[in-house]
């Protein structure tokens, strides 16, 4: 969806040498100005964190304010992955109380996981059911399954708490997962949307020779809606990664609690006195990583899914 | 993963008259269909429409989990209607709400017409969606690192360019504004580019025909870019209005509601009345009367934007 409207952009290329205008303009400074300053401030603290968690804590008491890490070390990370004795945390300023960082990254991991895939294919095969398949009351449905996000988090959150709570499930992973992992309103309808503008000229060819619906749909439709199942899979996977309040609710036990919640502890116990903010940025950068390294690998797809999901 | 068929409502005998749906093909495909949408079905029944109606059933309740849950009446509305605190939340709330929505959206559109105007680089665009990538969880805990009065690197840079340092979230007057800016960093970017695909759509010969009309940047910004953004922008409102009434982490890591209550937002008073004092009836009347809220607040919005339609036309 590029549109190509550089014609219509001041400054710049592919101008007649004719042109009454010259090349840069004051309103494009200006406008450039504007862009560095908003991308130094969303870049600084991601900077801060590293530069932050390189240090020794004694040393930022002294200098605050440099701009590189203050008396370079690995001591903060060696902390937050609980590869330093509670002596040695302890003579760097930490709390001494070790954050096993690599159980909760586990723990992200499988709950991220387990609640993307199952409720991207899930809604996949909703999604073909409506888009494809002539059945009665199938606006009907599609349009109560749509009420769904008219509904705010907030009315269904104690309730199905008290829900998992009866059903036992408190403290595991099919407790945090189950609520949100059989239906998606969302998914449903951004996939429904997509294969509604597939062709159905290959499927209907495959149905005349005899192929099964089944078959179609896995051998057909599906494939050709990857970029969406992938796009909402990222999404999903980056929401449930930075989950905080459903886990807080239904979590108490550190064996299932994913690294939000540890980091949040981790944050909240650090003594009010001296904080220890080399270790705290330590552990904020391993939970923020993932989510950056994933950036990394699909970035343009995530961009340019964010204003598609926007209109839609 | 096995999906079990659901029961005999599968199965109702046809209705010979109707067109096209009474051929074997068709109840082949209504049978398929039911099988593809039971758990998506399932998860819809079980986890979104029981506990909304159950939400409100608690509402007039003095549910506390351990015990069955008996029938009070209005007793939680008329209790909230008289609670000091609760409207105190709600006060601080709907402070937050403004603060925040109002300058981040002008913020966001005035980022996404800059970006539209100079550049359509994805790194660009790249770069301002970083802060979406992280949780609200992680921007607390670096900006409250960045804030600290003593340490700080905002407060170390105000003091050097002569002022004096501001305790940010140390201070009743300052909790919110403060939490207000760490909830705009962190969103500002992805409702940017939100507006910006929104701007992508205005076809160019529209500024064409402005800019032969002699209007100027600014103008054309006025007079052409907001009427037509006009679904995008009403989009964003509402649903950062919505988000911005239930905020809670970057509260509960930066402040936990203080000093001294400053910065108790509405999510945080239910959380604490649900879990810290078991009343679980009363926290679902909160809920309710929050959702009450919001469906005002988004009709409300919904009227004043006539959000369905653009002025294209």
């Amino acid at each position: 969806m590029a549109t190509t409207d550089t014609l219509t952009r001041p400054g710049t290329t592919a101008r007649r040498p004719a042109s009454r205008r010259p090349a840069v303009r004051p309103g494009r400074i200006v406008a450039w100005t504007y862009l560095v300053i908003v991308m130094l401030i969303t870049v600084f603290p991601f900077y801060w964190i590293l530069r932050t968690a390189l240090s020794n804590n004694f040393a930022l008491l002294a200098e605050p304010a440099s701009l590189l890490p203050v008396d370079f070390t690995l001591g903060a990370f060696r902390r937050v992955l609980g590869l330093a004795t509670t002596e040695e945390s302890i003579a760097e300023g930490g709390s001494g109380a070790s954050i096993q960082i690599g159980h909760f990254l586990l723990n992200s991991v499988i709950y991220a996981t387990l609640s993307t895939v199952v409720v991207v294919f899930l809604s996949t095969l909703a999604a073909y059911a409506f888009a494809r398949l002539h059945w009665r009351g199938r606006d009907l449905v599609f349009n109560l399954f749509l009420g769904a996000l008219m509904v705010p988090g907030i009315l269904t959150l104690l309730p199905n708490f008290v829900l998992v709570r009866e059903l036992g499930l408190l403290n595991t992973f099919a407790g945090m997962v189950l609520p949100t992992a059989l239906f998606s309103a969302f998914n449903i309808f951004f996939l429904r949307q997509f294969m509604l503008g597939l062709s159905t000229e290959t499927e209907e060819a495959a149905l005349i020779d005899g192929a099964g619906r089944l078959r179609v749909m896995f051998q057909i439709t599906l494939p050709m809606s990857v970029g969406p199942i992938t796009t909402l899979s990222i999404l999903g996977f980056i929401n449930a990664w930075n989950d905080y309040f459903w886990p807080l609710l239904v979590t108490s036990d550190e064996s299932v609690q994913p690294l939000t919640l540890a980091l949040a502890v981790f944050k909240q116990s650090s003594p009010q006195a001296q904080p220890d903010w080399a270790g705290l940025m330590a552990a904020t950068l391993v939970a923020a990583l993932p989510m950056l390294v994933l950036f990394m690998v699909f970035g343009k797809r995530i961009v340019n899914s964010i204003g598609f999901t926007g209109i839609k | 993963m096995t999906l079990l068929p659901t029961g005999p409502a599968l199965s109702r005998t046809q209705v010979p008259l109707r067109r096209r749906t009474g051929s074997p093909a068709h109840r082949a495909d209504a049978r398929l269909a039911w099988l593809l949408i039971a758990p998506a079905a399932v998860g819809f029944l079980v986890f979104a429409v029981y506990p909304t109606l159950r939400g409100i059933y608690l509402s007039f309740t003095n549910f506390r989990v351990l015990s069955p849950p008996t029938w009070v009446g209005f007793d939680n509305f008329v209790e909230l209607a008289g609670d000091d605190v609760f409207w105190q939340s709600l006060g601080v709330t709907v402070y937050f709400v403004v603060l925040s929505v109002t300058l981040g959206t002008v913020l966001s559109v005035v980022t996404a017409a800059v970006l539209h105007r100079v550049t359509t680089s994805t790194v660009v665009r790249g770069v301002m969606i970083l802060p979406f990538l992280i949780s609200g969880v992680v921007a607390a805990t670096v900006w409250s690192w960045m804030l600290d009065t003593q340490l700080g690197i905002v407060n170390i840079a105000i003091e050097a360019l002569g002022g004096s340092g501001i305790p940010f979230l140390g201070s009743r007057d300052w909790a919110i504004p403060t939490i207000a800016l760490i909830s705009i960093w962190k969103s500002m970017g992805y409702t940017a580019i939100i507006v910006f695909a929104g701007l992508q759509t205005i076809p160019a010969t529209i500024y064409e025909a402005g800019r032969i009309d002699g209007a100027s940047e600014v103008q054309m910004f006025r007079r052409l870019t907001l009427p037509l953004l006009r679904p995008v922008l009403a989009l964003v409102l509402v649903l950062n209005v919505i988000g911005a009434f239930q905020v809670f982490d970057i509260v509960q890591v930066s402040t936990r509601g203080g000093p001294a209550n400053a910065s108790n937002v509405l999510q945080m008073y239910i959380y604490s009345k649900a879990f810290g004092q078991f009343d679980f009836g009363y926290a679902s009347a909160m809920s309710l009367a929050l959702f009450a809220i919001l469906i005002v607040i988004t009709f409300l919005q919904l009227r004043l934007l006539r959000a369905s339609e653009s002025d294209t036309n």
